[in-house]
């Protein structure tokens, strides 16, 4: 209740109780500058977390519902070889499509490491077959066995060897983003204590005079939270429409998908840094009221 | 109203108080005298509850003022009145914004308010002087802010530390008369002054109480002047 009353007075403001405490310009600068500083850094982590998250999840999603299978086999055996599989494919559960690359894929993908002109025909090049997975997925275990059972030359790669330490690393990412996150909201509030405390300690001549003419704790404590408050909620502010502007001009993600082209917010991902701004007031509303209750218990 | 029972103070482990047993009547009038540093500061501030006995008790309005929490004794400093020996103002702000500082802090400053206010400003005789700040006034204009401020939210007890240490004998007088017109309108009034001429210049015109404080005790309690 005494909560939602500060926090209502906060809103509304106090011209009257305002001018009880002295305006401070050396903390007021600080703590503005140090909220737009944190907000500026605070927008680029948390970019750098959803990037981070979208990266992760894409890979999760896009490779665990496909797999390869790599048909090694002498010339004449390789189409028959390809058949077969294919045939396997078709009657196995959890396969929702597979298909044999045609040469011109094969040589798409191996044209960044041999060039444009490969001899794909002159070369002993394994034939690949793509697998497109039911949501249920298959029994690799199953189909890795029948494989080896009836066709020899096959090798079925599901992705999950490199996928998983992609995934790790990407979600390691994110969760360091996250990390950074509550590292600079830690520092906003300990920057805001200090400020605070420097504010009340040359007040205190105003805090005793207050306690003498009958103020209330949470009376004189309002006035300091509210001109912390207001501070850091008009520094966040500055900084993350300073860290959002950055971020929007960033050069914009390639189609293949480069991290750090990636790096940014997207659709309603937008929408994320407007929360810098309150939650950098509440900090301050939080750091500054703890401050000034703990000074005014040393006074009577 | 205020009432002590064997109260006692000490500091880190230092008596500098004992056995005050006193009780200060509605509509009473007392001088409080003793040499420097006798306690008579500390003596106030047991009445208002800035400092706690710490043997004894003291009641304030019926209660223990061991037993108030804090905001109780913020409310309890509403009808209490205390002019300080330094004023305490607060410099940044003008004469008649400290004067209405107990009003600001208890969100009664609405026009009546307002309206009482000039005409208390009138009354310490500071209209002209309304806007200055603290340090550009004379001792004795912040004593009189000083005293307005303590009666702005019509309390039941006044208690003056020094009201007069640093003005001169003419304002002496006009201070010692405007507390004299408070008594008359039925406020209890307690004056610490090691000024006895003070006091010798309020018996004409009011009925007095002289407690003295010497070595950490009242001595003469009851003598009338």
């Amino acid at each position: 209740m005494n909560l939602s009353l500060d926090l209502l007075a906060l809103l509304r403001g106090e011209v009257q109780a305002d001018r009880i405490v002295p305006r401070t310009g050396h903390t007021a600068r600080l703590t503005a500058a140090v909220s737009g500083a944190m907000a500026f850094l605070a927008v680029f982590a948390l970019a750098l977390s959803l990037a981070a998250g979208r990266l992760a999840e894409r890979w999760e999603t896009a490779l665990a519902q496909s797999a390869t299978i790599r048909v090694s086999a002498p010339a004449g055996e390789i189409d028959a070889q390809t058949q077969a599989i294919l045939t396997i494919l078709a009657q196995t559960p959890g396969v929702a499509a597979a298909r044999a690359l045609s040469d011109d894929e094969q040589r798409a993908l191996l044209e960044p490491w041999f060039g444009p002109d490969l001899p794909l025909a002159d070369l002993p090049v394994p034939r690949l077959i793509e697998i497109i997975e039911t949501p249920e997925g298959l029994d690799a275990l199953g189909l890795r066995q029948r494989l080896a059972a009836e066709t020899p030359g096959a090798m079925f790669d599901d992705h999950t060897r490199w996928r998983r330490p992609l995934v790790a690393a990407a979600d390691r990412l994110r969760l360091l983003g996250w990390l950074s996150l509550a590292l600079i909201l830690g520092s906003t509030a300990a920057m805001i204590t200090l400020a605070a405390q420097a504010a009340l300690a040359s007040n205190q001549q105003v805090l005793r005079v207050l306690r003498l003419v009958g103020a209330r704790d949470s009376y004189i404590a309002r006035a300091f939270v509210r001109r912390f408050t207001r501070r850091a909620l008009t520094g966040a502010a500055v900084g993350t429409a300073l860290g959002a502007l950055a971020i929007a001009f960033l050069p914009r993600a390639a189609d293949d998908g480069a991290f750090l082209s990636g790096l940014g917010f997207q659709g309603a991902g937008w929408l994320w840094p407007l929360g810098i701004p309150p939650l950098a007031a509440v900090t301050a509303f939080w750091a500054t009221r703890i401050a000034a209750m703990r000074r005014l218990g040393g006074l009577r | 109203m205020i009432e002590m029972q064997d109260a006692a103070y000490g500091y880190a482990g230092k008596p500098i108080l004992a056995e005050m047993t006193l009780r200060l009547a509605p509509g009473s009038f007392h001088f409080l005298t003793g040499p420097s540093g006798s306690g008579k500061t500390t003596f106030l501030k047991l009445c208002y509850g800035e400092l706690l006995a710490t043997g004894g008790s003291v009641q304030l309005f019926g209660q223990n003022a061991q037993d108030l929490d804090r905001d109780a004794i913020a409310q309890l400093r509403r009808r209490i009145g205390v002019v300080h020996q330094d004023c305490e103002f607060l410099d940044h702000l003008p004469l008649i914004d400290n004067i209405a500082l107990p009003l600001t802090v208890t969100g009664r400053d609405g026009p009546a308010q307002t309206a009482n206010l000039t005409e208390l400003i009138a009354w310490v005789g500071l209209s002209a002087r309304a806007q200055a700040r603290p340090p550009e006034v004379s001792g004795g204009e912040r004593q009189r802010a000083a005293l307005a401020r303590a009666i702005i939210m019509d309390p039941e007890v006044i208690l003056a530390d020094e009201p007069t240490g640093n003005v001169d004998w003419e304002m002496s007088l006009r201070l010692l008369q405007l507390l004299c017109e408070l008594n008359r309108m039925g406020k209890t009034i307690v004056i610490a002054t090691h000024d006895l001429a003070l006091i010798r210049a309020a018996k004409p015109q009011v009925q007095a109480r002289v407690l003295r404080i010497a070595e950490g005790r009242l001595q003469a309690a009851g003598a009338n002047l």
